[in-house]
């Protein structure tokens, strides 16, 4: 069409100022909610044990910020160890799950029951099976990841545009060149749908798998600071998962778009 | 060098069973450029899969260059209504694609690419990505994707259908020079008369359900043609008419 010919390209970036502009209602959206946050304790005179002020919060996280670093580096090379397990077993498993109908029939009532388990109920177990180290957490964080990618990579591979299937059959394309020129590329987007959906879900896995049994991590730091009434610390260290889930979350994404510009638009 | 004889297609459904085409033959010789026309049900696109070997025929046999069709085959290009165009390759890929699946020589094959996009007016697009181009540059590609196995056919499924009347009328103009330039054998389904008057050395009309031989219409004018005031605009309008005629009034009301 004609007047397509001038469809904004990803050549043309807006500039510097308007980039910055598109920055504004998240920054907005944060600070008002501490805002919101930091009134109602005043407001309300609420005690510091039951909920901290933002201000006693920033306090904390400055006067414990090697404790608090220490530990986050701990939860999130769980976090990071158990996604890329789950993606390292998950994307063989679509494959072979797409590969054919009667494998599928099996595997997925049991990827299904697997899933529909509670996993704070596996927690406890993998400690007595896998014991206090870093192992069982990231087990954890494994099978939190594993399902969403399984699922949206079976769900992209057996999806491919019908256009595109005919076009490799008229060029009578081998089952090897099918996949590797068009069925793989064309489950990409749907595979980082998966990633994205398992990421945010990797922190709660390496949290939960911290609340019992662990002796260091964010998680356990949540606990311990619970013992001693210590709110505040909690609070930091929620916080702190808070950013490690959206940084971990928009850094796949800025991924996503680096490796798949065409997502979205064709 | 395409044969068609007394082809058949019946679809098999739920609902029964449904005719598309009934005993069609059609001979297509070295070099012509065949339109088939028809409303739609008319099997046209039937036909054309069936020569592409997409498909099987129920009853008959099709033969290109002297071998009968029984699959999909590198000798005859096919180019899709929609462009199917692999959205994370970009164009040189896309163009390039089918001599990666025949394991063509590469330095050749860039430089046969290079060739047919400089043909379409596509030069300096190249690394574009298939989104960032608009419809008809999108098809540009498609044709040139077509072109390069070398084809000794190239059957065209209402290439332009998807476009607007404009970019229509400039790819119609492109693929007769290309046409001009290389005459290779083509048979191309429209639903447009325009596009049939203009491409074609003789237009083909199906009458629908099933899909039959109506009539062939010889095209007998010299090239390059034009709708516009230059070019035999008289002949090809009374030729324009005559096949609206046939597309337009039922078989038994016209016998």
């Amino acid at each position: 069409m004609t007047v397509t010919e001038t469809r904004r390209t990803s050549r043309d970036k807006p500039g510097v100022a308007a980039r910055w502009a598109q920055q504004l209602p998240p920054v907005l959206g944060v600070v008002a909610a501490t805002a919101l946050w930091w009134a109602i304790t005043v407001v309300f005179e609420v005690e510091s044990f039951i909920l901290p002020s933002p201000v006693e919060v920033a306090q904390t996280m400055v006067e414990e910020s090697a404790y608090l670093w220490d530990n986050t580096l701990v939860t999130l090379a769980e976090t990071l160890l158990g996604f890329l397990m789950a993606i390292a077993i998950g994307v063989p498993l679509a494959l072979i799950v797409t590969a054919s109908r009667m494998l599928e029939r099996t595997v997925y009532p049991l990827l299904l029951m697997l899933n529909a388990v509670p996993k704070v109920a596996v927690a406890p177990l993998l400690v007595v099976w896998m014991g206090f180290g870093q192992f069982p957490k990231v087990f954890l964080v494994f099978l939190v990841c594993f399902f969403p990618i399984v699922i949206s990579t079976a769900a992209g591979l057996s999806s491919t545009p019908a256009d595109l299937v005919e076009l490799g059959r008229s060029l009578k394309t081998n089952w090897w060149q099918t996949f590797r020129m068009i069925r793989m590329p064309a489950a990409i987007p749907q595979l980082f749908v998966g990633l994205k959906l398992a990421i945010t879900l990797a922190v709660i896995g390496a949290v939960i798998a911290e609340f019992v049994g662990a002796t260091e991590g964010l998680g356990y730091a949540i606990v311990a600071s619970g013992a001693s009434a210590d709110t505040a610390l909690a609070f930091a260290a929620m916080i702190l998962l808070g950013v490690m889930s959206v940084v971990l979350f928009y850094l796949l994404a800025a991924v996503e778009r680096f490796f798949v510009p065409w997502a979205d638009r064709s | 060098m395409i044969g068609i004889r007394n082809v058949s297609q019946i679809y098999r459904t739920r609902a029964g069973d449904v005719e598309a085409l009934r005993e069609v033959s059609l001979e297509v010789a070295d070099g012509e450029f065949v339109a088939i026309v028809g409303r739609s049900g008319c099997g046209k696109s039937s036909l054309l899969r069936l020569v592409a070997g997409l498909q099987e025929a129920t009853s008959g046999e099709i033969t290109v260059a002297g071998t009968t069709i029984r699959g999909p085959r590198r000798d005859i290009g096919f180019m899709f209504q929609r462009p199917a165009l692999l959205p994370w390759r970009s164009v040189i890929d896309n163009v390039l694609l089918p001599t990666e699946v025949f394991k063509q020589d590469r330095r050749d094959a860039r430089t046969r690419a290079h060739e047919l996009l400089d043909l379409v007016g596509l030069n300096g697009f190249e690394k574009r990505l298939p989104h960032e181009l608009s419809g008809g540059m999108q098809q540009r590609v498609s044709l040139c994707r077509a072109l390069i196995q070398q084809p000794r056919v190239l059957l065209m499924d209402e290439p332009f259908s998807a476009l607007d009347a404009l970019t229509r009328a400039d790819l119609t103009v492109e693929l007769q020079r290309l046409q001009m330039k290389h005459a290779s054998t083509v048979l191309f389904v429209t639903h447009s008369v325009d596009e049939a008057v203009l491409l074609a050395d003789r237009v083909v009309v199906l009458s629908p359900r099933p899909g039959r031989l109506r009539q062939i219409v010889g095209i007998d004018i010299a090239r390059p043609r034009s709708l516009g005031r230059d070019g035999h605009s008289a002949e090809l309008g009374v030729l324009r008419a005559q096949l609206h005629d046939l597309l337009m009034t039922p078989e038994e009301v016209a016998r």
